[in-house]
């Protein structure tokens, strides 16, 4: 590989990475800016933050998003975990096409369609918008975005360590709960994050199917964003990407040392 | 006493026409959709036998082993164990284990764990569970690594986990796919004599899927050739080398040389061919083909002796010139173009260290062979 | 949609038997709980939106008279089909208010999905000849974006790109520019907004392309005597193709939908169909109109939707 190649290829990568961080940088900066005009620095604060945490309605929202966040990704991952099973073990059952287009075709679909068939079938079956509304919207998204996860994990799946367990005398459940299940848990953690995370960050499909009393955080900054751009929302998403970096980063890193162990353990018993 | 082969067996249920058979195949076919992988194969296999399957990939032979685990159902025939029918019997609940190519050891168990696994299905109690892995750990020389995930292991201890695996539970058929595949030359062909060793101290039955005609040789009872979904031949490895029961075989196991010709007349003990191109060749009377039809003669390299001179008391002598030759170490082998145009291979075992009639490229040799050196085959 | 079946059934029988062995309640439960979730919160939604957007509109709650039910049995369904109407199709080809939105919307998002194009590949490009070491850490910078909210990101872009914005402050500070430019509120604030949000989509399946790629094709056509611009074009760029189709359809499909940009970057001015239906539905109320407006972006998407089914059924094949 010659230089001007490798140099190029820095090139776009510095600036492909700058593209993509340095307007949550600058978001991030100017929630710590002392005046009021979010893009004039007027020295440091932390004034933002403690108006943040008087803001009750943000308090409310963050408490309905989490939980929100919580109970829709634990149902999907139980769903979407089932709907990737039957994506790869069953190829043959009547409906398979219609099926996996149920499951593939969320993950495109225009956020504001979905959004607004779910809440025309809430309103159909006589369903009151609110908390329960919103929560079966996102497990119906986040559900197919876990299938696909776990999926992936599960085409790559060694097919004979099932039957390694039943040849052993494992009854086809006990071989999914004792060998399956446990091999594919961390792509169904990852699963459940992406959903947790998805949920956290919808706005359309919770517009359209939240109702009064179960405003999320994203529906919140969006209101107070169409008023116009304010420190206090700054303050709010530098929060919100805290923590879910934090969350990424801890993932990453134990995956990280799991890997390194893994490869050391490994090379010790290359060597006996 | 004269026998095929340079080995003496004792242990030949198959020559005994009252043994009991164990597993026996009754015209079993499978197909997938319109792919027949096995075709109306029958086979029987021999209580404390060492079976070897050998084949080419998608010859049908896993299918077979496949089959025998309970992973497949014949779409037709029967598949017996010991006198059961086993159709319809799931694989847990089959007597027989088997050792995946891939090893399939659970990688969210220790070894321990790995190997009490199938123990545990039974129910067996944890005083006696944790006795017999000790018993197995000890069995593969693995006890010091008890506590170890798979990961944690050479390819060489995850070989012998797995084994160690599917003999805890004591089967009466062990089933081990391509075992030592995954092994680099040298362990495999020191786990070739272990995996002989431990089926003798157990006294089980094995079933072994091999595309590796060394290893199979090396460790079977009886071999099964098989080709496109049925057997070809079954026979001991001696048979199967020194008395091919068809081109096929003869092509598939080790190197051959082929004459075309015709049977040309039969005496009380010999047979006289005359090759393609003229050639007589005398053989020792194998062969029951009527005086004129078309037959085979094959012989194998070693068999085959390279002089530069006619030997006085050779039956069979073709003349021709050396077309290429390679030194091995431990033997010569020759490449010959004999004058009707034919290339004859032949090897030499370099007995000693100097050579009183060394050849080389172009020389004008003479190829020589015993009448009993070679077999009669069908064309 | 038959050849996606077609093309995932086969060879699979071996798999089967373990399957068959087990076949009963556990294993009807294993398809049938997600299968009937699916059909009732995804299917019939659709129908109902079909449904609805033949329906009058009225002012009441829900803001719609529907036509077919089943309350008063068989006839009174077939009563509702001759009741069935159409107005509010016809209504959406009689202002061009919404053809425009269609087309803008389509124009929109496939400019979009190329500069995304332009944008992602050097940068997947960069990942994939990276050192194996660093690689992992990249993939993560790529996606870890993707996990902060997608608002967020689109909200900061606001501050950059207003007339007192950074962007401005920094072109004016340094002599570039002598007015401010005029950015926020126009399509090309939809531009950036639809490039940013939806690099990662793009960067992750041609990074995952690229990366399988033998990098020793390069070199192979390097010594046959082909110049490096050459090489890519002839044979990197064709092995990466899957890749760029796939990213393509993750970000063209969904920016034609798009609301939350256009609605925040593109200000009032901007068409796009996404925002028409939103503001159909929450400010004018209008349900049924709304209805027939996701109905026919559901029709204009069914191809590249498609597209993008058989591109993931193709991608499942392969990586078995």
């Amino acid at each position: 590989m010659n230089s001007t190649w490798s140099r190029f290829n820095i090139t776009s990568i510095v600036l492909g990475f700058a593209f993509l961080y340095l307007p949550i940088v600058l978001l991030i900066v100017f929630s710590f800016n002392e005046s009021k005009l979010v893009t004039v620095w007027g020295g440091f604060s932390t004034k933002w933050y403690v108006s943040l945490f008087h803001n009750q309605g943000l308090m409310d929202a963050t408490w309905v998003t989490a939980r929100v966040g919580v109970i829709s990704a634990t149902v999907a991952t139980v769903l979407g975990t089932l709907a990737a099973l039957t994506l790869t073990r069953f190829t043959r059952f009547r409906g398979r096409v219609l099926f996996s287009g149920m499951v593939f075709a969320p993950l495109v679909m225009p956020e504001v369609i979905t959004g607004l068939s779910l809440l025309l079938l809430f309103v159909a079956v006589g369903l009151d918008r609110g908390f329960l509304t919103v929560t079966l919207a996102h497990i119906t998204l986040t559900m197919c975005f876990v299938a696909v996860v776990v999926q992936s994990r599960l085409v790559s799946f060694d097919r004979s360590l099932e039957e390694a367990a039943m040849d052993l005398g494992a009854p086809p459940v006990k071989t999914f709960f004792q060998i399956t299940l446990p091999v594919i848990l961390p792509a169904i953690i990852s699963g459940w994050m992406l959903a947790f995370t998805l949920s956290l960050d919808d706005l359309v499909i919770a517009s359209f199917t939240s109702g009064p009393g179960a405003t999320t955080l994203p529906m919140k900054i969006y209101s107070q964003v169409r008023l116009g751009v304010t420190p206090e929302i700054n303050a709010a998403c530098t929060i919100l990407i805290a923590v879910v970096a934090v969350g990424v980063i801890i993932a990453s890193i134990a995956n990280k040392r799991r890997e390194i162990q893994r490869q050391l353990d490994e090379q010790a018993a290359q060597r006996g | 006493m004269k026998s095929l082969g340079s080995i003496r067996r004792d242990f030949a249920p198959w020559n005994d026409p009252n043994a009991k058979p164990y597993i026996q195949f009754d015209k079993v076919t499978k197909k997938f959709g319109d792919f027949t992988a096995v075709n109306n194969l029958s086979l029987t296999i021999f209580e404390r036998e060492f079976f070897a399957l050998l084949g080419a990939s998608g010859c049908g032979k896993s299918t077979l082993l496949r089959m025998l685990a309970g992973f497949e159902e014949p779409s037709a025939g029967r598949i017996l164990l010991d006198g059961q029918d086993l159709r319809g019997i799931p694989p847990y609940k089959r007597p027989v284990n088997m050792m995946f190519q891939s090893y399939a050891l659970f990688p969210h168990m220790t070894v321990e764990k790995n190997i009490a696994f199938g123990l545990k299905q039974e129910g067996m109690p944890g005083a006696d569970v944790e006795k017999r892995v000790a018993e197995m750990l000890k069995l593969v020389k693995l006890e010091q690594f008890a506590k170890r995930k798979p990961h944690q292991l050479s390819g060489g201890q995850r070989q012998r986990v797995a084994l160690a695996r599917s003999v805890a539970k004591r089967p009466k058929v062990l089933l081990l796919d391509e075992p030592l595949g995954a092994l680099d030359k040298k362990l495999r062909e020191e786990t070739q004599f272990e995996l002989m060793d431990l089926q003798q101290e157990l006294g089980l039955t094995f079933v072994v899927v091999t595309h590796d005609q060394e290893e199979a040789m090396t460790m079977a009872d009886r071999i099964a050739i098989m080709d496109k979904g049925e057997v070809m031949q079954v026979a001991t490895p001696a048979e199967i080398y020194e008395a091919p029961a068809s081109r096929f075989v003869a092509h598939f196991v080790g190197n051959v040389n082929m004459f075309e010709g015709k049977v040309a007349e039969h005496t009380t003990s010999t047979t006289r061919i005359t090759g393609a191109t003229g050639a007589q060749i005398v053989v020792d009377n194998g062969s029951n083909a009527a005086a004129g039809s078309d037959i085979v003669f094959a012989i194998r390299p070693e068999k085959i002796r390279v002089s530069s001179k006619k030997p006085a008391d050779a039956v069979n002598a073709l003349e021709g010139e050396i077309y290429d030759v390679a030194y091995l170490g431990d033997m010569t082998v020759y490449h010959i173009k004999l004058d009707d145009g034919q290339i004859v291979r032949a090897s030499a075992l370099n007995a000693s260290r100097v050579t009183e009639d060394p050849l080389t490229w172009n020389d004008r040799a003479w190829v020589s062979f015993r009448p009993d050196a070679g077999v009669v085959l069908a064309r | 949609m038959t050849d996606i079946a077609a093309t995932a059934a086969p060879s699979t029988e071996t798999a089967t038997l373990p399957a068959k062995l087990a076949t009963g309640f556990v294993n009807r439960l294993v398809i049938i709980v997600p299968y009937l979730w699916l059909l009732f919160f995804f299917l019939v939604p659709f129908i109902i939106v079909f449904k609805i957007s033949l329906s009058q509109t009225a002012i009441s709650m829900p803001p719609y008279t529907p036509v077919i039910g089943f309350k008063d049995g068989v006839s009174g369904f077939f009563a509702g089909v001759r009741e069935l109407n159409f107005d509010n199709y016809t209504w959406l080809t009689q202002d061009a208010l919404y053809f425009n939105a269609y087309v803008t919307s389509l124009v929109i998002a496939g400019i979009s999905t190329i500069l995304t194009l332009i944008v992602g590949y050097p940068i997947a490009y960069g990942m994939a000849r990276a050192p194996a070491t660093i690689r992992p850490t990249l993939l993560m910078l790529v996606i870890l974006p993707f996990w902060t909210s997608f608002l967020i990101r689109v909200y900061a872009w606001i501050g950059i790109l207003k007339p007192e914005g950074l962007l401005n402050q920094v072109l004016l500070a340094t002599g570039l520019i002598s007015q401010p430019l005029v950015i926020l509120n126009t399509y090309t604030a939809i531009f950036i907004g639809i490039v940013y949000s939806y690099l990662p989509f793009m960067v992750l399946p041609l990074y995952s392309s690229l990366e399988k790629m033998d990098y020793s094709l390069i070199e192979a056509a390097q010594d046959l005597g082909c110049p490096p611009a050459g090489a890519f074009w002839k044979i990197t760029f064709p092995l990466s193709l899957p890749g760029v189709v796939a990213g393509c359809l993750l970000v063209f499909i969904p920016a034609v939908g798009e609301f939350v940009i256009p609605d925040l970057l593109g200000g009032s001015q901007t068409l796009m169909i996404g925002k028409t239906l939103w503001n159909e539905f929450f400010s004018n109320r209008d349900w049924p109109v709304s209805s027939a407006v996701a109905v026919i972006l559901l029709l204009v998407l069914t191809i590249p939707i498609m597209f993008f089914q058989q591109a993931q059924a193709k991608a499942q094949e392969q990586s078995k």
